[in-house]
This record gives structure tokens, sequence and C-alpha cells, in this order.
């Protein structure tokens, strides 16, 4: 099936382009807007012509393997990917993790939130939120931020530096370490770690509180501009904690419509596929997930902050459960299916990693030795988690050689698929004027993209220039307009 | 008075049927090596040895330590020349290091990084190779495989099984396994073996144990492999 602006009525009279896709290299993405002669939108499309493999070439590897190998997937949060796989093979193995493991785990994802949010907010969206998204765009960037806002720039760096210091005690390396084991960990926390990072951390929470404000205030300066960007309804997915808590690291799943009614709840993923199916599109490599009850058409949905703040009960730390009240109430609940509001929910998770990895810091078991266990062998394994962008599945099968045999994952930025593609075709409505195409104009639909903090903006540390396309072609199939920005952010026609 | 040789200008004492290897590694002279184990008989093969005796090249692992020798082992050429040597079994085999389990616990990898060996420099051959998991405790990636025959020399010398041996010529060499089928399950192989124990890359790893080490407590995360060869090593793992 086809959405609204998803694919052109009579294409024949509409100059169709076809830009060839490349092996993905996370970070490239191209749109594509089809228009008659009146300049109306006819087709509206967000290309993600990424091709990994990373499915078929673990075939064959033992799963032992697995957690280290997929984790390169991505630069930017690979401790989610770890995990997940260890998650799936954790079940493979039969075990249940002690609680070391378990805790040191959650510290490790804690840490990974935090930087990958620290990230994607100071580094990718701030420029936008802070200049405008019509500004200049030779200072709309983190060299702008850095000399317009020094401080908020060196709090950003700080906090990303601290969630990678996280990662690096936790896992031995702040990028691609090797901490989650099949079974647990396999190392703990010495006190001399545990105090290093102790020494910081009520200063990441301040700072992280000060992320939050000021994503409020400049959210609430221009509610209904904020509200209104890119706006559409939709459902939402994340994984509860059996409470109905926020949690990154397990719980069931829970899918909400867009009347915040339950369209199921507490469900164990390890049968995921009987709730969550996938559509294969011809113009994208990457499939578009939608839950199987309410059908291709209405099943698609949201997944990451947004999400999650909306989907949880509670959130489990006490400065980011006052935020999350404070937004939810916003304006009647004006916020929570805005598009730019994933930014202010992102800043709120923040906050719960900074106050989660002070809890935890705090607990002993960290120092224990009891990091493993195993039990009885299964031939398949699902992890799934909450990645810093939305739920993350990984689901494997072994063979009795202990081999893996097939392998399915659906990274958080595919279940967001449907939903940036709609983003885009709104903001196209929105802001094009059909005539003529701005710079401006491209760094709306961008801003659109960025605020899911897809992998293919981050991935790639393009410092918010991902590569990006833009046509305008008219009835005669005459090309009215264009504008690239390459991967070194410049723009050209 | 004892018999010298001398390396690179220093005087090395040795003993009788000694090898130039074995004189240098008592001396805590690091010669680079791959094939060579001093449990196990030379052998000859990997030539990272390589030395020059009165401007003739020699494998130190083989050659017999005698009075007066003068060896030149640490020379800009000889290193360049083991450093093509080692980037030549890179793209010979699939090494992937970020995703394998013996990374930092590796000697290929190891006397790379002693090399001074920046980039795999030869287009990669990529060559199919197969993996064998049909042994319940081990498992066999000939991807990783440089055919150092320590694990050949080790079944053979130590196990007394004959499970390993090497098929084929030139390019094509290749790991074969001593059973009916030519699988490792099918064989006598023991994940106690010596030539379990033996493998300098992750070619032979004991399955179930991946990753188990951490980054840190790795053979060579604190010390490079020339190091650890004359100082002994200093990782929890062996």
């Amino acid at each position: 099936m086809t959405f609204e602006l998803e694919t052109a009525d009579h294409p024949e009279n509409l100059k169709r382009v076809v830009i060839e896709p490349v092996t993905r290299v996370e970070g490239h993405g191209k749109v594509t807007l089809l228009l008659d002669e009146d300049n109306r939108i006819h087709q509206a499309r967000f290309h993600i012509v990424e091709f990994r493999g990373f499915e078929k070439f673990i075939q064959g590897r033992p799963y032992t393997e697995v957690p280290v190998l997929v984790q390169r997937l991505c630069g930017i949060c690979p401790v989610s990917h770890h995990l997940a796989a260890s998650k799936a093979m954790d079940m493979i193995i039969g075990a249940t993790l002690t609680p070391s493991a378990d805790k040191l785990r959650r510290l490790m994802h804690f840490g990974q939130i935090l930087q990958s949010h620290a990230l994607h907010f100071f580094y990718l969206a701030s420029p936008d939120l802070l200049f405008g998204f019509d500004s200049d765009p030779a200072t709309r960037n983190i060299v702008g931020v850095a000399a317009a806002y020094p401080e908020i720039a060196r709090q950003g760096v700080a906090l990303r530096k601290y969630g990678q210091e996280v990662i690096r005690l936790t896992a031995g390396k702040r990028i691609h370490g090797t901490g989650a084991i099949p079974g647990g960990v396999n190392k703990n926390l010495s006190v001399a770690e545990r105090d290093f990072l102790l020494k910081d951390i009520e200063q990441i929470i301040a700072w992280s509180q000060g992320a939050v404000d000021l994503i409020r205030k400049v959210y609430c300066e221009r509610p209904e501009f904020h509200n209104g960007f890119g706006y559409f309804r939709s459902s939402f997915m994340s994984l509860v904690r059996p409470d109905g808590a926020l949690d990154f690291y397990h719980g069931g799943l829970r899918a909400r419509d867009e009347h915040g009614q339950d369209i199921f709840d507490h469900l164990d993923y390890s049968n995921y596929w009987d709730y969550v199916h996938e559509e294969v599109k011809p113009w994208s490599y990457m499939k578009f997930p939608f839950i199987r009850s309410r059908g291709r058409e209405e099943g698609w949905y949201r997944v990451g902050p947004l999400a999650r703040v909306n989907n949880c009960d509670f959130i489990p730390t006490p400065l980011a459960e006052a935020e999350r009240r404070v937004f939810t109430e916003f304006d009647g609940g004006s916020a929570t299916q805005a598009t730019l509001a994933f930014h202010w929910t992102r800043m709120i998770e923040m906050l719960h990693c900074a106050e989660g990895i002070q809890e935890l810091l705090h607990d002993d078991d960290l120092l224990g030795d009891d990091l493993i266990s195993k039990g009885e062998r299964a031939l398949r394994g699902v992890g799934v988690i909450e990645a810093p962008r939305g739920t993350l599945i990984h689901h494997y099968r072994i063979n009795e050689d202990e081999q893996i045999v097939r392998a399915n994952l659906i990274v958080s930025t595919t279940h967001n698929n449907q939903a940036m593609n709609e983003a885009v075709r709104q903001v196209a409505l929105q802001y094009l004027d059909g005539n003529s195409l701005t710079e401006g104009l491209l760094n709306h639909i961008e801003v659109a993209i960025r605020a899911f903090d897809p992998c293919l903006s981050c991935a790639t540390h393009a410092v918010g220039k991902m590569p990006l396309e833009v046509e305008l072609i008219d009835a005669e199939g005459k090309e009215i307009d264009r504008m690239v920005r390459n991967a070194s952010g410049a723009c050209g026609v | 008075m004892s018999k010298t040789i001398t390396i690179d200008g220093t005087n090395i004492p040795f003993t009788e049927g000694q090898t130039i290897m074995d004189a240098a590694l008592a001396a805590k002279v690091y010669i680079p090596h791959l094939c060579h184990n001093p449990e196990f008989k030379p052998h000859g093969s990997c030539k990272l040895c390589t030395v020059n005796i009165n401007g003739r090249a020699v494998s130190a692992c083989t050659m017999p330590a005698s009075e007066g020798t003068v060896v030149e082992n640490k020379t800009e050429e000889l290193n360049n020349e083991r450093r093509a040597i080692v980037q030549m079994l890179f793209v010979e085999g699939n090494h992937l290091c970020p995703t394998c389990e013996k990374s930092g616990n590796c000697q290929l990898q190891a006397v790379a990084y002693c090399l001074d060996m920046m980039t795999p420099h030869y287009n990669h051959f990529y060559p199919p190779r197969e993996v064998d998991a049909s042994h319940p405790d081990v498992f066999l990636d000939r991807n990783r495989c440089i055919l150092c025959e320590l694990c050949v020399r080790a079944s053979r010398d130590v196990d007394g099984k004959n499970v390993f041996g090497l098929s084929g010529r030139g390019i094509g060499s290749r790991l074969v396994v001593n059973s009916t089928s030519g699988r490792l399950g099918d064989s006598t192989f023991a994940f106690t073996d010596k030539a379990a124990q033996v493998c300098p890359t992750g070619a032979i790893l004991i399955k179930r144990q991946g990753f188990s080490v951490p980054i840190g407590s790795r053979i060579y995360d604190h010390k490079p492999i020339c190091q650890v060869e004359i100082e002994g090593k200093g990782g929890e793992h062996e």
C-alpha cells in the first residue's frame, strides 16, 4: 500500500528522478519531490539507500562473536547493539543475569544514551534551535554554537565525554568495547573506577537539568510553531517496566495509538513477530514496520524518546519524572504528538540517565565478582532494548554447532521510517512555496528528519550536514530547481 | 669460556646446539617470529625471523649458532621485509581484528603493531575459507589460519594424534583435519590437547569463551610483543 504523497497517481506526467542507490554508509539520505504544473506536490519521499548486510554476513559465525561483531553497525550507539545481541545470546545459553551483571550492563547503557543524546542535542540539533531554521548556514553549526554560546557548547562536550567514560569503564573502550558477553559481563567496576565516575556525577546531573531547562524554554517561547512543525499524529511503541516505568534496558512492549489507548501492553518481546511485521517498498532499502493488528495503513508508529516518555507511566528518578509531568501537561498535552518534541523528551531522558548513573554508582553490586551465569541451551534468542533512537530488536537462530544461521535486526531508525517520511511530507506541504527552493527550505526538511535522530545523521559525525538532495520537477519533466548538500556540508544547485 | 655470537653489535652467549633464535631469546633479544615456539621443533616457514649473516638471509629459528657469527637483526631493511611478510599474511587470509575474540591476544596482530604496520598495503584476496564448527568444544576458523603448522606439530609431537596437516601447494595450501569426513568433530581432537592451545591467531578457538577476558587484561594490551616475549606474558590470559 502507499500513503498520501508517497507515490504520485500519474507519475508518467511527472519526471521521475532516479538516483542509483549506493552501498549504504550511514549518513546518506535523499529527499525527492514530484510536482505538477501548478507546482503542487504529488510525491515526497525520504529515501534511505542503506544496505549493510550484517544479517547475512554474520551467518556461520559463533554466537559468542556476535555481540562484538554487530555493534559495528554504528559508531554512535554501538553499546545498544552490543547489549541487544548479548540479551539474545543470554536467551540462547539460558542465562538469567546476576544482579552485578544486570546492573553493570544497565550502567553501560545509561552511559550510551547519555552520550548519544548529548551528541545529538548539542552537536546536531542545537544550531537549529538556538539560531533558527533559516539562519545563516555559515554559523548554523556546532562551531557557531561554541562561538555564540560557549558555555552550552562546553557542557555538551563534557556531557558526551562523561557518557563515553562510563562506557570505557564498563566495556573496556569508549567505542566498540567487549564488556557484555553471553550470560553476563567480563568485568566489574573497581572502587577506583566507581569513585572516578562519582566524582563528577553531580555536575553531570546539573548540566543535564540545564539542558532540559534550555529546550523547554526554547520550545515554550513559540509553542504554536514548535507544536505545529511537521505535525502529525501516530501510535507509539516502546519497552516499559512491569510497573509501567520507563526502562531502557528491559521490559515488555507497549504500543499506544494516537489517542493514547493501548494497542498492546507488557508483551513478551520474544514473540515480537506476532505483533510487528515489516513491509518492503521498492524505493527504499529500509523496511517499513507496522503493528500487525492495525494493518499496514494504520499500523505504523514512532519509537524513541517521544514514544518512551509518552508511553511510560512514570520515570523512576525524581528530576526526570518532574520534567516528564511538565512535558505531558504542557498546553493541555499539545506537545505529545509534536515532531520537535523529540528534542524535549530526549533531554528529559538524558537527565534520567544522569540520575540513573548516580543511583547505580551507589550500588555495591557494581563491585561484585559474580558476573556470569548460564542455563539450558536454546537455538533461538531475541534481545530487545531501548536504544537512544528507539526500540531495537535483535533476533538470532543458531545451529547445533553454535553457529548463527539466521538473523533479523530491526533498528530504531527502521521503526521510524514511515514517520520520518510523514514528517518530510508535512514540512514540504507547510513550507514549500512551489517556485523556488531556498537553503532555508532544505534545512526545514532536514530539521524534521533530524528530530528523529536517525542513524543516517549521527553515525557519520556529519555535524548536521548529512548528504541531502532535493529536486523540483515540473509537469513537463523539467527540473526547475535542485539543491544538494554534500557530505562536507556545502550546498549547491 | 662461553661461546658468543653478536646480534646488532651485542655479544650473546650460546651453548652448543642452540639456534640463533634460542640464543637471542635466552639473552632477551627479540627477533620477530610467528611459526616459532620454543616448545616445538623449529619450522622455518614464516620467514619473519630472517636475519642477515655475512650478507646472507637466514632463518634465525633454524640456523645453529656458531662462534663469532655476526648477526644483523633490527635493521630498517629487515623490518621493512618483515612488515611486507605480515601484510601479505593479512591479505591472504580474512583477518577481521575488530570482531575477532583473539584480538589483544593474537601474535599476528601484535607482530603487526610491533613492525609499525599501519595498513595492509596489498589488495585483499578475500579468499573463501572453510569454517569447521563440528567439534563440540572447538571452533576451527580457517579464515585466520597462517599455516604456521604449530597445531600440526603440537598434535603430532605432543598429543600423539596427528589431527592436523597441510594439504595443497602454494596459495592453495590449507589446513586439513585427519578424520574420515575431514571434519574436526569426527577426529580424535580434544580441547585439552596441546594443539588447541598453540594457535598464534584465532584459527583454533575454544567454544563458549569468547571475549571473556576484558580489554585491559589481554596479553598485548599494555606491552608490545617484543617486550612480552622477553619479559613473559603479563596478561591474565595465556
